[in-house]
């Protein structure tokens, strides 16, 4: 079995990309004691334009502003990654219906989940949090038969 | 926050955006290519973040008794574990559908995948209705 099978693009960008991203998320905690997967932030945005109860809970307010930092520097890094460092960077040519409707959802189900790939993905499961692995196991699974459908019927991918 | 910590939490904002663009993580077609099966390096991406935020978490809080700019390490907030699951579950609908995960999607906007900012735009909405009708008691 050739390893390279498995990864026609080679192996070295993923483990270097995963482990500055492991190093961010542990600096995070390291520096401030946080934990921090993305999508919170996509909730407590919301605080600023609402005075609804459901959203200006005491920990979506008193956490806003960090989780707001947080998103800043990601996409800082992310121009310094493409602009500065030159790292490859191609426009998606994915559908924007495909975009709009699949963030739809994901907008939904991190919320409703409390976490993404980052909340559940890295720091739930660097916490060996039973939870976080079985909705790991379970958001990959879905996605992965989603995504098949999608190429079955022709859909971009 | 001291604005000594927010700067952490911008340059960890900061490592995390970075690596999500040298891993490729930002272009939805290498996310589609994994959960197609053509390309597993996701897993790779995944592994390795997770296996170093893993030592991480479980061994400083043994060698030091507070973070280095705060005065304590926090847990992550508890969710009732039907709610966690079958979040999960439209999760990864989305997520199939789109190839774009949270993450990706605010990286997105500094890597200039432009169109990613529709799938930005729905999870604002989406993060809304959950919060409107569906938010925790």
């Amino acid at each position: 079995m050739d390893l390279a099978e498995f990864f026609p693009m080679g192996m070295g960008h993923y483990a270097i990309g995963g482990l500055l991203i492991g190093a961010g998320v542990s600096w995070l905690f390291v520096s401030t004691g946080l934990m921090g997967g993305a999508s919170s932030f996509l909730t407590t945005v919301w605080t600023y334009v609402t005075s609804d109860k459901r959203f200006s809970s005491e920990s979506n307010v008193s956490s806003r502003t960090w989780r707001n930092v947080y998103s800043l520097g990601l996409i800082a890094g992310a121009f310094i990654g493409v602009q500065l460092f030159g790292l490859p960077m191609n426009v998606t040519e994915v559908s924007p219906w495909q975009l709009a409707i699949g963030g739809l959802i994901t907008g939904f189900g991190v919320r409703l989940s409390s976490g993404c790939t980052s909340g559940h993905g890295i720091c739930g499961m660097a916490l060996l949090d039973l939870d976080s692995i079985l909705a790991v196991l379970v958001f990959l699974s879905t996605a992965i038969i989603v995504a098949q459908l999608v190429t079955a019927f022709g859909g971009a991918a | 926050m001291r604005p000594i910590a927010l700067l952490q939490v911008f340059i960890a904002g900061g490592l995390f955006g970075l690596g999500l663009t040298y891993a490729t993580m930002v272009q939805p077609e290498v996310v589609l290519s994994f959960l197609n099966f053509n390309d597993f390096g996701l897993l790779l991406v995944l592994g390795c973040a997770t296996g170093l935020t893993f030592v991480v978490y479980q061994l400083v809080p043994k060698i030091r008794k507070a973070p280095l700019f705060a005065t304590k390490f926090s847990a992550r907030p508890a969710n009732a574990r039907s709610r966690t699951l079958l979040g999960a579950l439209v999760f990864g609908v989305g997520w199939g559908l789109s190839g774009v995960c949270p993450g990706p999607a605010i990286a997105s906007v500094g890597a200039g995948n432009w169109p990613v900012l529709y799938a930005l735009g729905g999870m604002f909405v989406g993060a809304y209705l959950q919060g409107r009708f569906f938010s925790a008691k």
